[in-house]
């Protein structure tokens, strides 16, 4: 124990990520609701967006806008003193992209309701066979 | 303006496919011209394009003007100047040939069917000119969302085959996105060719590995390498015939290209190969998804679904042919991408066009089909016969080459695998041709009249595409040794030998 405590406090960052996209998968495999399914899978995604935001971070840094800097806009850029808005940005189109997927995901979701009036994998499956 | 050729095979039909849509509310007749002529600009730049890298090498186009390791580079080397033309070529044949598909299946919906089918051809394209690993997801994804609304549009189960298709798409994507979020945390750049440089002196990193693995689990998702395989079957065939004829013959090739970018361009032969000790294991899993695709497609029962598994165990083909790691190999793997989506193209517009008239593709529906639409089944025969790869014909020279690409790395399971999936093929295919040739066609409700003899065909357009496509397929098989020599072997990294 006395090893693995810190090893997970050091790194909680990718504990939490990771454990957040098991809850998804497991969504997205186990439950039968297929919006139970959606939502997981909107978990396991927002995982990865976490994960990103996480390695983007430093200590003692502000936000990279160089006037927020103490030292005004005009002195020379410490890069360790601002975290690193790469991820950031990366993430907001990865945002989009997860938002248009639950779109298109959820809009399946009402076709396939109205095709067969339910939203359970083994209902549906059921009248499938018949 | 030469210079800006690289930019337009994507802003054309990325612009286009919105212009589509505004053009429907108009007028319906407006879609078709319109996606026709974006389409023809775009494999027009391709073809420019291919040209301009044959002659003077590799174009690097900066987007915004910003330089590479800062901004998004769009690559085009001899790889992904071919690819680039496969698609574009792809997508205008299947346009051209699925005009009345279109009219009957959703007439109502033909501006967001266009408007789709553009956006989906821009992603592809997309994909295979960036050189910014990011970027190259949104891409993917661009085309995976416009893929599952494609699928979704198909009649019977296909809203619900299109959503487990996002289910195992969407875990596939998410993959990769993490696999390069590693890859920038040890590296801190996305840009491919800046990727390429930095990983060799970074190989014995553990984040380097995970980042490696996590990327080809979710490409093997995407890609429907034999066990992640279960979303493709009834997403394929319950996809409506205007859309199956780009979606199968592109899609996963598509997943291979990148395949193989990433594993010789972005992780380097030295550490994919060298470094990781995958080979082995990576071969054998190929060797399985061929064996296990071709076994499926003998117990299906309709020529859409066996169709469907032969593409399952085609993936298996490329892949192995990546992981033998010689040049052989490698070659037979992208002369593969090739050849797998114009034998594809032409089984599945043959298989649109025979849907078509029959309404039905199960093997009882195509007794006597010969007769019925000689110029259709003519052309299933010819892309069957591609499958199988019976010279001259394409699929022929790609099988050569994995197969003694095989022998050459000493991995004899592959080439068990292969020749086992061939001779599967000859049964699959045969068995079809034989329902065709030999078996009466059935005289339903009326009794009197030329039904039996009398040729029906199904739509001009799209005959004469699919004529067109299998004498493409003779064409490339008779070409390939000219392919190989100007184009692949140029693209292969000179350390592989």
């Amino acid at each position: 124990m006395d090893f693995i405590i810190p090893f997970i406090i050091a790194k909680y960052n990718y504990w939490i990520y990771i454990t957040l996209m098991m809850i998804g998968l497991f969504g997205m495999t186990v439950k039968k609701n297929l919006i139970k399914k959606i939502i997981g899978m909107n978990i396991f995604q927002t995982a990865i967006i976490l994960f990103y935001i996480s390695i983007a971070a430093k200590k003692q840094a502000t936000i990279p806008i160089l006037e927020h800097a103490e030292t005004g806009a005009h002195a020379a850029i410490n890069a360790a003193r601002y975290i690193n808005p790469l991820p950031h940005v990366l993430m907001l189109t990865a945002i989009v992209v997860a938002v248009a997927t639950l779109g298109v995901a959820l809009a399946l979701a009402i076709k396939i309701h109205r095709q067969y009036h339910s939203l359970e994998e083994d209902e549906i499956i059921g009248q499938i066979r018949e | 303006m030469g210079t800006q050729i690289p930019i337009l095979i994507i802003v054309i039909p990325l612009l286009a496919s919105f212009l589509i849509v505004i053009a429907g509310w108009v007028n319906k007749n407006y879609c078709f011209p319109l996606t026709l002529a974006a389409q023809g600009a775009a494999l027009a730049a391709a073809l420019v394009t291919m040209s301009k890298v044959l002659i003077n090498g590799p174009i690097s186009y900066r987007i915004g003007g910003w330089a590479p390791p800062w901004g998004i580079e769009y690559r085009v080397d001899h790889l992904s100047a071919m690819v680039l033309v496969v698609i574009a070529a792809v997508a205008f044949i299947n346009l051209v040939a699925t005009r009345k598909y279109v009219q009957s299946d959703f007439p109502s919906k033909s501006s967001s069917f266009y408007g789709l089918y553009t956006l989906f051809v821009t992603g592809l394209l997309g994909v295979v000119i960036t050189g910014d690993a990011f970027n190259l997801f949104v891409l993917l994804e661009i085309t995976a969302l416009t893929g599952y609304a494609l699928i979704g549009m198909g009649g019977g189960h296909a809203p619900l085959a299109s959503l487990n298709y996002i289910f195992m798409g969407t875990i596939g994507a998410s993959f990769y996105l993490l696999g390069v979020g590693y890859l920038y945390l040890a590296t801190g750049t996305l840009n491919m060719a800046e990727l390429a440089k930095l990983i060799p002196q970074m190989a014995g990193s553990k984040v380097i590995l995970t980042a490696f693995v996590i990327c080809l689990t979710g490409l093997y998702m995407k890609m429907a390498l034999f066990p992640l395989h279960a979303w493709l079957p009834n997403a394929y065939t319950c996809a409506p015939s205007a859309a199956i004829g780009i979606i199968a013959p592109l899609t996963t090739k598509v997943m291979i290209y990148i395949l193989v970018r990433i594993t010789l361009y972005v992780f380097t032969p030295e550490f994919s190969y060298a470094h990781t000790s995958l080979n082995h294991a990576m071969v054998w899993l190929a060797a399985v998804a061929v064996v296990a695709g071709s076994t499926l497609a003998l117990s299906q029962r309709s020529l859409k679904s066996v169709l469907v598994y032969v593409i399952v165990a085609e993936v298996g083909y490329m892949v192995g042919g990546l992981w033998l790691a010689n040049r052989s190999g490698i070659t037979g793997a992208i002369l593969h991408i090739v050849n797998d989506a114009a034998m594809t193209l032409c089984v599945f517009l043959a298989a649109g066009s025979i849907l078509f008239k029959l309404k039905s593709d199960s093997f009882g529906a195509l007794k006597g089909s010969f007769r019925k639409m000689p110029f259709s089944m003519a052309a299933l025969a010819v892309g069957g016969l591609a499958i199988i790869g019976v010279p001259p014909t394409c699929g022929f020279f790609s099988k050569w080459y994995l197969i003694s690409g095989a022998i050459e790395a000493g991995q004899y399971q592959f080439m068990a695998a292969l020749i086992f999936s061939s001779l599967v093929n000859v049964v699959l295919f045969f068995r079809i041709f034989e329902i065709g040739y030999f078996e009466p066609f059935k005289t339903h409700e009326h009794h009197h009249g030329p039904s039996a003899a009398s040729i029906s065909e199904g739509p001009l357009a799209t005959v004469a595409m699919v004529l067109l496509v299998s004498l493409g397929l003779i064409l490339l098989g008779l070409y390939s040794g000219q392919i190989v020599n100007t184009i692949i072997w140029p693209a292969i990294p000179p350390g592989i030998t």
